[in-house]
C-alpha cells in the first residue's frame, strides 16, 4: 500500500497522476514536435476540432494536446491542482473569471486582444471569444405548432396545465454537478422572476437532469425528452446542421441568456509563446467566417450575438463570484433542489 | 558830419569825441537814454554811435524808439560783446552796423562810410576840386567826367590832402591817415603812394606839391 | 554732432521684470500641479473608500441568523457596482474572530484604530497585487448572543491608479495651458508696466540736445527721484551755463571799455604828438594796447566756442549763405586796408548742417586774420564747393604764409608762425576755428598759396 501511494505520490509530482477528472482527450499536428501547447478545454472533441485543425494548419511546428473535461472539473484541475496546461477554454465564465480574479491567470496584451469589445475580456486576463445563447428546445413530435410557448410565462403555463403530459419529459441540467448549469441558472434567477415559478413547475411535472447539452440534445432528438431548457445553442445549431428534423430552436420573446466561451493562460504555463498564439487565433475567429460556419461558432470581434430577440448578456467581471460564494450557493441549490426534489421522490 | 553819440562812459566818451573832433567832426555826446531821446528830437543827426550798456535802460530801447517812430538817422552799435548772436539781434532790430569796443578809428571811418554810402540812396555828395569831381562815399574820382580808378590807398592819400587843401600835411600824419597803426610799412610807402597819385592826377589842373622837411600839400588852381 | 559716449547697458528691466514673472508663473503652475495631483490622489482614494464601503455595508445588511448560525446572502448589487466603477478584481471575507464564515480565508482583516470606528482601510499586498482593504465590523444579534463581525472587502489598485493618472493628465495639461496663458500675460503686463518709461524715455530723446527745460510730465513714483535729480541737475546746469555766459560778458564789458580809452586816447595823443621820439613811443602804446584788446578778444572767443560747442544748434544752411554772414562785416575792413575780398563758388546749394554761429566765428576768424596779414592792394579770396564727402570753404591770401614746419603746429594753442612776428596778434584764432570744425567733425587743411600767401580750407561733412 505504502509503495503504491509512494508512486502516486511520485507521479503526481509529475503531473502525471491528477485528482480531476478527464472526459477525453487528443494530440493535433506534428507527433515529435518540441513546441506543444496543452489545452484543457470544456468543448467536446467534435465541436472543436476543426479550430485545431485549423491551428495546426497554419502553425505546422505546433502540437496541440486538447484534453476535455466538465467545466467543475476544469476549474478544480486550474484553481485547485495548479496542474500544468498552457490554455484553458471554458463556458463556465464565472469559473474562468475565479481563477482570473485570484491572480492565477497570465496577462496578455495583443493586437488581437485590443480588438475585443467591452465586457468580452477582462484585465487582460481572461478572454471571451464566441457567444453562446441559450436556448429551448423542443421536440417537435411533442408538439402542435400552435401550442409551442413563445415566452418563459407561456411555458409555465403550459406545463402546469399539462403536468402529466410532460412528466419526466423535461431535460435541464442538474446544476449540482454542471458548473455552465448553475452560471445559466443563477443568472436566470437574476434576469427574471419567473425563473422559480419554471423551476417549480418543472419540479412538480417531473424533469430529467443532464450533466451536459449533448446529452439532452440528443434525448429531445430521439422524442424522449419534450423540451430541454437552458440549452447552449452552438451545440443545438450542429445537430439543425446535421438536418435533425425533431429538434427545433424556439427563441423565447422575453429574454435569452447570452454567455461567452472563455479563455486564459494559467500563470504556471509553460509554453507561453504557443499559448499567446492559440488565443489570439481563437479571438480572431471572426478573420475566418468559413471556419466559424464550420464549427457554428459564433465569434465576438466584430460581431453580435446573432439574435433578433432582447438578450440578457453576461459580461465578464467579478459580480460573477457572487454565486460562487459558499453560503450563496448552497442556498440556490438547496432551494433548486427542494423545488426539483418534488418529481424524484415521486419517481 | 554831425554825430551823436550815446556812450555812459565819461572818459571813453570824452576820447572818442576828441578823437572824432580831430578828423574835424561835430560831437554831441550824452550818457543815457532819456538825454539821447530829448536831443535826437531837437536835432538831426548825421549818424548815432550808441553803446548798448546804459545806466537806465539798455541800448536796445533807443533802438527800438527810434526805429518805432521811423527815424532813419543810421545807426551804429558800438558794443563790448563780440557775439554774432548779439551782432544779428542788433542788426534785426535796426542797427545799420556793429562796432566791437575797442575799435580802431580807420575801421569806425570805414564803416561810417558804409552806412552813409547805404543810406544816402541817390543823393550825390560830391567834392569839386578843381576839374575833379571827388565822391567822398563812393571813393570815386573823375576827371573832367572821366573816372580814374584809384586804388584805396591812393583814395585816402587824397581824400586826406584834399580834407584841408592848401595845408601841409606832414608824412606822418598821412601815415597815421592811410596805415591803420598795424601796417607800419615802410617810411618811403607814403612816396610811393604821393608817386602813383601824381602819376594818376597827370591830367587833372590840381598838383601836389613836395614840401621839404615838412610834408606835401595839394594845390587848386 | 557732439560726441555722444555711449551708455554701458547691463540687462533690461523689461527683459527682468518678464523673467522673473515668468519665473513665478512657472512655480506658481508646478505648485498648481501637485497641489491638484495631492487633492486629486485623496479624493480618487476616498471615492473609491466610499464605493468600497458602500459595497461592504449592502453586504453586511445582507446577514442575518438562521438557526443560531450567521447567514450571509452575497449580495449581487455590491459587486456589481464595483465592478462597474473599475476592472479590478475584489476580494472579500466574513469573518467571526479568526474564524471565516464565507470568502477568502487568506484576506487580512484590519483592526479600526478606535473601538468605536465605523471602518478601517489598509493597503496591503494580497495574491501578488496591492490591494486596497475595508474592514467593517457590525455586531449582530445571533439567537441572543452579540456576535462581532468583519466583514471584509478589498480591491486591487487598476482603477484607483488609473483615475489618478487621469487627474494628473489633465492637471499637467491645465498646468501647461496655465503657463503658456500666463507667460502672454506676463509679457503683456511687462508691456503695459513700462509703457510710462517708455514714453518718458521717447519724450526725453526727442528733445533737442540744447534744450534745458526742466522735464516736466508726470512720472511714475520709483522714477520720479530720478527726474528730480534731472531737473535739479539741468537747473543747476542752466544756471551755471547763465553764470558763465554772464561772466564772458562781464569779462569782456569790462576789459574792453578801458582798452577803448586807452586806444581812443592814445591815438588822440598820436596826433598831438610833436617829436618822433614821443611818436615812436606812442606807437608802442598803441600796438601794445591792440594787442592787449586782441588776446582779451580772442580769449573771449575761444571761451565762448567752448562753450557753445558743448551743445551746438546743428541746422541745415547752404555754404553760400554761411559765407555771406560771415564775410558782411569785413567789406569795410577790408576796403579800409586796400584788400579785395572776393567770392568764387565752384558749385552751387552745396548744404551741411552746422551751428551757424560757431561756424561765422570760425570763418570769421580767419578771415580777420587773411586780412590782418595781408598787405594793401592784395585779394583774399573765399571759394567754396565739394571735394569728396565734404563741403569746402577755401580762405586763401597773399600774406606771408606758413613755413613748412608751421604748418604742423598751425592749431596749437598760443602758436604764432615765423613770419608773423612782427604784428600782433595771440595765435588763438586758428584754435578757435580748429576747434569749431571738430564740433561738426569737420577738417582743417592749411596749406601754401602758391608762391605767395597760404590757403586755410575748412571742410565740413554733406548734410545728407
Amino acid at each position: 500500500m505504502r509503495v503504491i501511494a509512494a508512486a502516486i505520490a511520485f507521479l503526481t509530482s509529475f503531473g502525471w497522476a491528477q485528482a480531476f477528472e478527464i472526459e477525453d482527450q487528443k494530440f493535433y499536428g506534428f507527433e515529435d514536435s518540441k513546441d506543444v501547447v496543452k489545452i484543457i478545454s470544456t468543448s467536446d472533441i467534435e465541436i472543436f476540432e476543426p479550430l485545431l485543425l485549423a491551428f495546426v494548419n497554419k502553425y505546422p511546428s505546433v502540437g496541440v494536446d486538447y484534453t476535455v473535461a466538465s467545466s467543475q472539473q476544469v476549474f478544480k484541475a486550474v484553481y485547485d491542482e495548479q496542474a500544468e496546461f498552457d490554455l484553458v477554454i471554458s463556458s463556465a465564465m464565472d469559473l474562468q473569471m475565479k481563477i482570473a480574479n485570484d491572480n492565477l491567470a497570465r496577462q496578455h496584451i495583443s493586437e488581437a486582444t485590443q480588438r475585443l469589445p467591452e465586457g468580452a475580456k477582462w484585465r487582460d486576463r481572461v478572454f471571451a471569444f464566441t457567444y453562446e445563447t441559450a436556448v429551448f428546445l423542443i421536440s417537435r413530435s411533442a408538439f402542435h405548432q400552435s401550442e409551442v410557448p413563445l415566452s418563459r410565462r407561456a411555458l409555465v403555463e403550459l406545463v402546469r396545465q399539462n403536468t402529466d403530459r410532460f412528466s419526466g419529459r423535461i431535460g435541464t441540467y442538474d446544476i449540482r454537478i454542471s458548473g455552465l448549469g448553475y452560471l445559466l441558472a443563477t443568472q436566470d434567477s437574476l434576469s427574471s422572476q419567473t425563473y422559480w415559478r419554471l423551476t417549480e413547475v418543472f419540479g412538480l411535472a417531473g424533469t430529467r437532469l443532464y450533466c451536459c447539452s449533448a446529452d439532452m440534445i440528443r434525448d429531445v432528438e430521439q422524442g424522449r425528452l419534450a423540451f430541454a431548457y437552458n440549452v447552449l445553442d452552438s451545440y443545438a445549431l450542429r445537430k439543425v446542421a446535421e438536418g435533425k428534423p425533431n429538434v427545433q430552436i424556439v427563441e423565447f420573446s422575453d429574454f435569452q441568456t447570452s454567455i461567452m466561451r472563455t479563455a486564459l493562460i494559467p500563470k504556471n504555463v509553460k509554453n507561453e509563446e504557443a499559448a499567446e498564439a492559440m488565443l489570439d487565433f481563437l479571438v480572431t475567429l471572426a478573420d475566418r467566417p468559413n471556419l466559424a460556419l464550420s464549427t457554428g461558432m459564433n465569434p465576438i470581434i466584430e460581431g453580435e450575438p446573432k439574435s433578433k430577440k432582447l438578450l440578457s448578456s453576461v459580461t465578464l467581471g467579478p459580480s460573477l463570484l457572487v454565486f460562487l460564494d459558499s453560503m450563496k450557493r448552497s442556498d440556490f441549490v438547496n432551494s433548486w433542489v427542494s423545488s426539483m426534489r418534488i418529481w424524484q421522490e415521486s419517481n | 558830419m554831425r554825430f551823436l553819440l550815446i556812450e555812459d562812459n565819461k572818459g571813453l566818451s570824452q576820447a572818442i569825441t576828441e578823437r572824432l573832433e580831430l578828423d574835424g567832426h561835430i560831437v554831441d555826446g550824452v550818457s543815457d537814454v532819456s538825454s539821447a531821446n530829448t536831443m535826437q528830437n531837437l536835432t538831426s543827426y548825421d549818424l548815432i554811435l550808441l553803446d548798448l550798456t546804459l545806466p537806465d535802460g539798455d541800448g536796445r530801447e533807443v533802438l527800438r524808439h527810434l526805429r518805432n517812430i521811423n527815424d532813419l538817422t543810421p545807426i551804429i552799435v558800438i558794443t563790448a560783446s563780440r557775439e554774432i548772436s548779439e551782432r544779428v539781434k542788433t542788426l534785426d532790430l535796426g542797427a545799420d552796423d556793429f562796432l566791437v569796443k575797442p575799435f580802431d578809428f580807420a575801421e569806425l571811418e570805414a564803416r561810417v562810410r558804409a552806412v552813409l554810402r547805404r543810406k544816402r540812396g541817390d543823393a550825390r555828395n560830391q567834392i569839386e576840386i578843381g576839374n575833379v569831381s571827388f565822391d567822398q562815399l563812393d571813393g570815386t574820382l573823375t576827371i573832367d567826367g572821366e573816372p580814374v580808378t584809384l586804388r584805396t590807398q591812393e583814395l585816402r592819400l587824397f581824400e586826406a590832402l584834399v580834407d584841408a587843401p592848401d595845408r601841409v600835411h606832414s608824412k606822418e600824419h598821412l601815415m597815421d591817415r592811410l596805415f591803420s597803426f598795424g601796417d607800419e610799412g615802410s617810411s618811403n610807402a607814403i612816396e610811393v603812394y604821393i608817386g602813383r597819385l601824381r602819376r594818376k592826377l597827370e591830367h587833372s589842373n590840381l598838383k601836389i606839391e613836395t614840401v621839404r622837411g615838412r610834408g606835401y600839400r595839394i594845390l587848386c588852381p | 554732432m557732439s560726441v555722444a559716449t555711449s551708455t554701458p547697458i547691463k540687462g533690461s528691466v523689461q527683459r527682468r521684470l518678464v523673467l522673473q514673472l515668468i519665473f513665478v508663473a512657472l512655480i506658481l503652475t508646478v505648485l498648481f500641479v501637485l497641489a491638484v495631483r495631492l487633492v486629486g490622489e485623496r479624493i480618487a482614494q476616498s471615492a473609491q473608500d466610499s464605493a468600497l464601503f458602500a459595497a461592504a455595508a449592502s453586504i453586511a445588511s445582507s446577514m442575518h441568523s438562521d438557526n443560531g448560525e450567521l447567514q450571509l446572502d452575497l449580495p449581487h448589487s455590491a459587486f456589481a457596482m464595483l465592478e462597474a466603477i473599475s476592472e479590478d478584481s475584489i476580494f472579500y471575507r466574513v469573518s467571526v474572530g479568526s474564524r471565516t464564515v464565507t470568502g477568502d480565508d487568506e484576506l487580512s482583516v484590519i483592526t479600526p484604530a478606535s473601538p468605536l470606528a465605523e471602518r478601517a482601510y489598509a493597503t496591503e499586498e494580497f495574491r501578488g497585487e496591492p490591494v486596497r482593504i475595508l474592514t467593517v465590523p457590525r455586531a449582530l444579534d445571533v439567537e441572543g448572543v452579540f456576535t462581532n463581525v468583519s466583514i471584509t472587502l478589498a480591491h486591487t489598485r487598476q482603477g484607483f491608479h488609473s483615475t489618478v493618472s487621469q487627474i494628473q493628465s489633465i492637471a499637467t495639461g491645465v498646468g501647461i495651458g496655465f503657463f503658456i496663458v500666463s507667460v502672454a500675460l506676463c509679457l503683456l503686463a511687462s508691456q503695459s508696466a513700462l509703457k510710462p518709461l517708455k514714453s518718458l524715455v521717447n519724450a526725453i530723446e526727442r528733445r533737442g540736445p540744447e534744450d534745458l527745460r526742466p522735464v516736466n510730465r508726470e512720472v511714475p513714483s520709483e522714477v520720479a527721484p530720478l527726474i528730480t535729480a534731472l531737473n535739479s541737475f539741468i537747473v543747476r546746469l542752466s544756471g551755471s551755463l547763465d553764470k558763465a555766459e554772464e561772466f564772458i560778458a562781464e569779462a569782456a564789458h569790462r576789459i574792453r571799455t578801458p582798452m577803448a580809452l586807452v586806444q581812443t586816447n592814445a591815438e588822440i595823443a598820436l596826433r598831438f604828438a610833436e617829436t618822433s621820439k614821443s611818436r615812436g613811443k606812442i606807437r608802442e602804446i598803441i600796438v601794445a594796447a591792440r594787442e592787449s584788446s586782441r588776446s582779451a578778444s580772442q580769449l573771449l572767443d575761444h571761451a565762448t566756442v567752448a562753450f557753445r560747442a558743448e551743445n551746438p544748434q546743428l541746422a541745415p544752411i547752404s555754404l553760400s549763405e554761411l559765407i555771406e554772414r560771415s564775410i558782411s562785416r569785413f567789406f569795410p575792413i577790408a576796403e579800409m586796408k586796400g584788400i579785395t575780398l572776393t567770392v568764387s563758388p565752384t558749385k552751387s546749394n552745396v548744404i551741411v548742417a552746422v551751428d551757424s554761429l560757431l561756424m561765422q566765428s570760425a570763418i570769421g576768424n580767419v578771415l580777420d586774420n587773411a586780412i590782418k596779414y595781408s598787405e594793401s592792394d592784395t585779394t583774399v579770396d573765399i571759394s567754396y564747393g565739394v571735394l569728396n564727402d565734404y563741403g569746402f570753404i577755401n580762405i586763401s591770401d597773399q600774406g606771408p604764409g606758413f613755413s613748412d614746419g608751421d604748418i604742423k603746429h598751425a592749431t596749437e594753442l598760443f602758436f604764432r608762425g615765423k613770419k608773423t612776428e612782427s604784428t600782433e596778434g595771440t595765435g588763438l584764432g586758428l584754435k578757435i576755428v580748429s576747434d569749431a570744425l571738430n564740433v561738426h567733425n569737420g577738417r582743417l587743411e592749411i596749406t601754401k598759396n602758391g608762391e605767395r600767401g597760404s590757403c586755410v580750407s575748412l571742410q565740413l561733412p554733406l548734410h545728407s
